[in-house]
């Protein structure tokens, strides 16, 4: 017995079934004793309660939702709202950080001084206290009845209001998609083989491509206006209310711009990392080819500083959609916040837990899966020395 | 052929100022757009922080809104909430004693003479000590304070000091578990760790503070802000863990083999030739994770902690004072901006430091 434990192999299988049998156990003893606690409250286990209703509504829906949906239609808009506020935010993050970013590499002290004073400012608070802050201040501001106006839009404590043309839900989504492929239409005629034209001399089919694509937005916006009703739905006070066009809860607009602000300086950073990256011979062997200022900049400097920044932009880019849970401090019903209401009101403590577990190792390992084939896109090919 | 010298330009201050401002029409527009955004935003700070403040608590909260700048006297007015919490009024030198000892603590593990493992874990273990005799009490004629009357800074400054105490020998466990050669032990690890790192940190500290309780015997439940401590340290240890490890990857193989071959144990090898290079190493970035982890400890104001931010809530919150969400905000803020800054700025200076050594 005491011979075939000084067996190295034996030792090394023994050890590992130890590990992994002792960790298997500590979960599977928590397993049966939460079971045991749930059923003693009348709980049953098991994911029947998804199909059972609510009873409770929600804050932030971008779908219908009542009391009467069932658990399994109020997780998904959960993941929806969070998905939502993430590309939000981080689409603003990224802008914010680009500026920022830029601001810092620049050859003018001021602009650097500037750059670096917000990443410093903004970088050591702490997510959650700006949430705080932005919350309380739109919250903070006047009622309805003395709201701020301009541009159409009204800016009160209950949130944002913007007009919104009077468009039914299928003309819009046609025009917006129409909109989108006017920017993404020039960009893919500028670098396909399948046009004979030369490279660099595209400028005039672009420009009808992007021509043909808004002429197409408008069109679809002009067939699609809800019949008797002006133009634009504007809002407007009615008594105590506010009513017609589009509002921004306050818990959204706050989550949004605290996520932009903070997650910018960070982003700062990695975009001022990522253009340190670039070889001054490269800047230098452009500019002396007689790039223009622009051209060195989008041909050289950003493609080969976006190489550099684009894994570690991927970890930021997971962290700021984790981070979109902060939403249950200001009562945003994020994936997080519709868990931990389950859990108060159906007391499913452990499938909710696994749910909400699931769910964000699928948006992350999808957001690094996307990025991981960004990144090999781009990557550089074949095995020469680049300087 | 006659040779036309022509004299350099003087090289005044003049010229300097525009040879690194107005080089380019370009630079000149994006020195005045960034020089008048600057001036602009100083003055407005200025104006609102210091001209146009009311420091003076004597006239209240209406002598504030007859003013047009920040109102400071809610801070002086309720310092002590932001501060202490709900701890008891006559003990709250206590509190005030303990956040001390913590910086003391924190600024004594930044000088290189302590960087032993005995030491550090001396400093830290003795700081945690003292800190818990303070706040606690029930001992050396010290009155008993429980747990649930801490708040503010104290309470912020606990849960960041026991995070790192828990957080920090788990880490390095992990990170040894993780690069073991058994196959099983490592690839279990390597679970724990990337699923722990994949999930938000509320998510987490929701988990041990309500989810928990039902999977624990009665007896094994313990306090909550203890259960929410070990949540925040296994979080902190899961991205601890991948640093050390990156530490160690970083030493070279050769000196491992060295030491097999000099036929030292294993634990002789790990405390004796890999963990102190690797910490070397891992430096930079663990004072970049402890940063980190100084800011996500106002996470756990969500599960229901008094902590800076939730006593920052309550100082405003209540009648008189309801206006002046932005000061007491800006003050919290100030109190961690003073913090994390310059712990990231020694962190800069300890890599710029160590990157000399190696040249």
């Amino acid at each position: 017995m005491f011979k075939l434990l000084r067996n190295q192999k034996v030792r090394n299988a023994l050890l590992q079934a130890l590990y992994v049998g002792a960790l298997g156990a500590l979960v599977l003893a928590g397993t049966l004793i939460a079971r045991q606690n749930l059923a003693a409250q009348g709980i049953t286990s098991g994911f029947d309660f998804l199909f059972k209703s609510t009873g409770w509504d929600l804050g932030f829906s971008l779908l219908p939702a009542s009391a009467n949906d069932p658990y399994w239609w109020y997780f998904v808009i959960g993941i929806l709202n969070t998905l939502f506020l993430g590309s939000f935010g981080l689409a603003l993050a990224t802008l914010v950080g680009m500026i920022v970013g830029l601001a810092q590499t620049s050859a003018n002290d001021l602009a650097k001084l500037l750059g670096r004073t917000y990443v410093d400012v903004f970088r050591n608070i702490p997510l959650i206290l700006q949430v705080f802050f932005w919350y309380a201040l739109i919250t903070h501001l006047p009622t309805p009845r003395n709201a701020h106006e301009g541009w159409g839009m009204l800016l009160t404590s209950r949130g944002l209001y913007l007009p919104v043309p009077n468009v039914g839900g299928l003309a819009m989504l046609a025009a917006s998609l129409a909109a989108v492929a006017a920017i993404v239409l020039p960009i893919w005629l500028g670098r396909t083989s399948l046009l004979s034209r030369p490279l660099g001399q595209r400028t005039s089919v672009q420009l009808a491509a992007v021509a043909a694509a808004l002429v197409c937005a408008v069109l679809f916006l002009f067939v699609g206006r809800l019949p008797d009703t002006p133009l634009l739905d504007l809002p407007s006070l009615q008594g105590l209310n506010l009513r017609g066009g589009l509002r921004i809860p306050p818990e959204f607009s706050a989550l949004v711009v605290a996520i932009a602000i903070y997650g910018g300086s960070y982003i700062g950073e990695i975009v001022r990392g990522g253009f340190k990256a670039v070889g001054k011979g490269q800047v230098e062997a452009a500019s002396s080819l007689g790039l223009t200022l622009w051209q060195v900049f989008t041909l050289v400097r950003l493609p080969l500083a976006l190489r550099a920044m684009l894994p570690i932009l991927a970890n930021q880019y997971v962290w700021l959609m984790k981070a979109t849970t902060m939403g249950i401090a200001v009562g945003f019903t994020d994936f997080f916040m519709i868990t931990a209401l389950t859990i108060n009101h159906s007391g499913q403590t452990l499938e909710a837990i696994g749910i909400l577990m699931a769910g964000f190792l699928i948006i992350n390992l999808s957001l690094a899966a996307l990025f991981n084939r960004i990144n090999k896109a781009i990557a550089l090919k074949g095995n020469q020395l680049r300087g | 052929m006659e040779m036309v010298v022509v004299a350099p330009p003087a090289s005044g201050k003049l010229e300097d100022l525009k040879r690194r401002f107005f080089a380019t029409p370009l630079q000149a527009v994006v020195s005045l757009l960034s020089l008048s955004v600057i001036v602009f935003l100083v003055w407005k700070l200025l104006n609102w922080a210091v001209f146009s403040a009311v420091f003076d608590a004597s006239g209240g909260a209406d002598a504030c809104h007859a003013a047009s700048g920040a109102c400071w006297s809610v801070i002086a007015a309720r310092w002590r909430i932001i501060f202490f919490g709900l701890y008891p009024y006559e003990e709250q030198w206590r509190s005030a004693l303990a956040c001390v000892t913590v910086v003391a603590m924190t600024v004594l593990s930044c000088i290189p003479a302590f960087w032993t493992g005995r030491r550090i874990a001396l400093v830290w273990g003795l700081g945690a000590a003292v800190f818990y005799v303070l706040m606690k009490g029930g001992l050396l004629g010290l009155s008993f304070v429980g747990e649930e009357m801490w708040g503010g800074l104290a309470l912020t400054l606990f849960i960041f000091v026991t995070t790192c105490l828990i957080g920090f020998p788990l880490a390095i466990c992990l990170a040894l578990l993780r690069r073991s050669e058994l196959p099983w032990i490592s690839r279990t690890t390597g679970l724990i760790i990337d699923g722990v790192r994949s999930l938000p940190l509320i998510s987490i500290l929701f988990t041990f503070a309500i989810v928990l309780p039902f999977a624990l015997p009665q007896w094994l439940q313990g306090d909550k802000l203890y259960r929410v401590i070990l949540g925040s340290a296994l979080f902190f240890s899961a991205y601890q863990a991948e640093i050390v490890r990156g530490g160690m990857q970083g030493v070279p193989r050769g000196q491992e083999e060295a030491a097999m071959a000099l036929g030292l144990s294993y634990w002789h090898r790990i405390s004796r030739i890999l963990l102190p290079q690797a910490m070397r190493n891992a430096l930079p970035a663990t004072i970049n994770q402890f940063v980190i982890s100084f800011k996500e400890t106002s996470l756990v104001v969500i599960v229901g902690f008094f902590e800076i931010l939730a006593s920052g809530n309550a100082a405003y919150g209540t009648g008189e004072w309801r206006f002046a969400y932005v000061e007491v905000y800006a003050f919290i803020a100030l109190i961690y901006f003073v913090f994390v800054f310059s712990l990231s700025r020694y962190g800069a200076f300890l890599e710029r430091r160590m990157s000399v050594g190696e040249r």
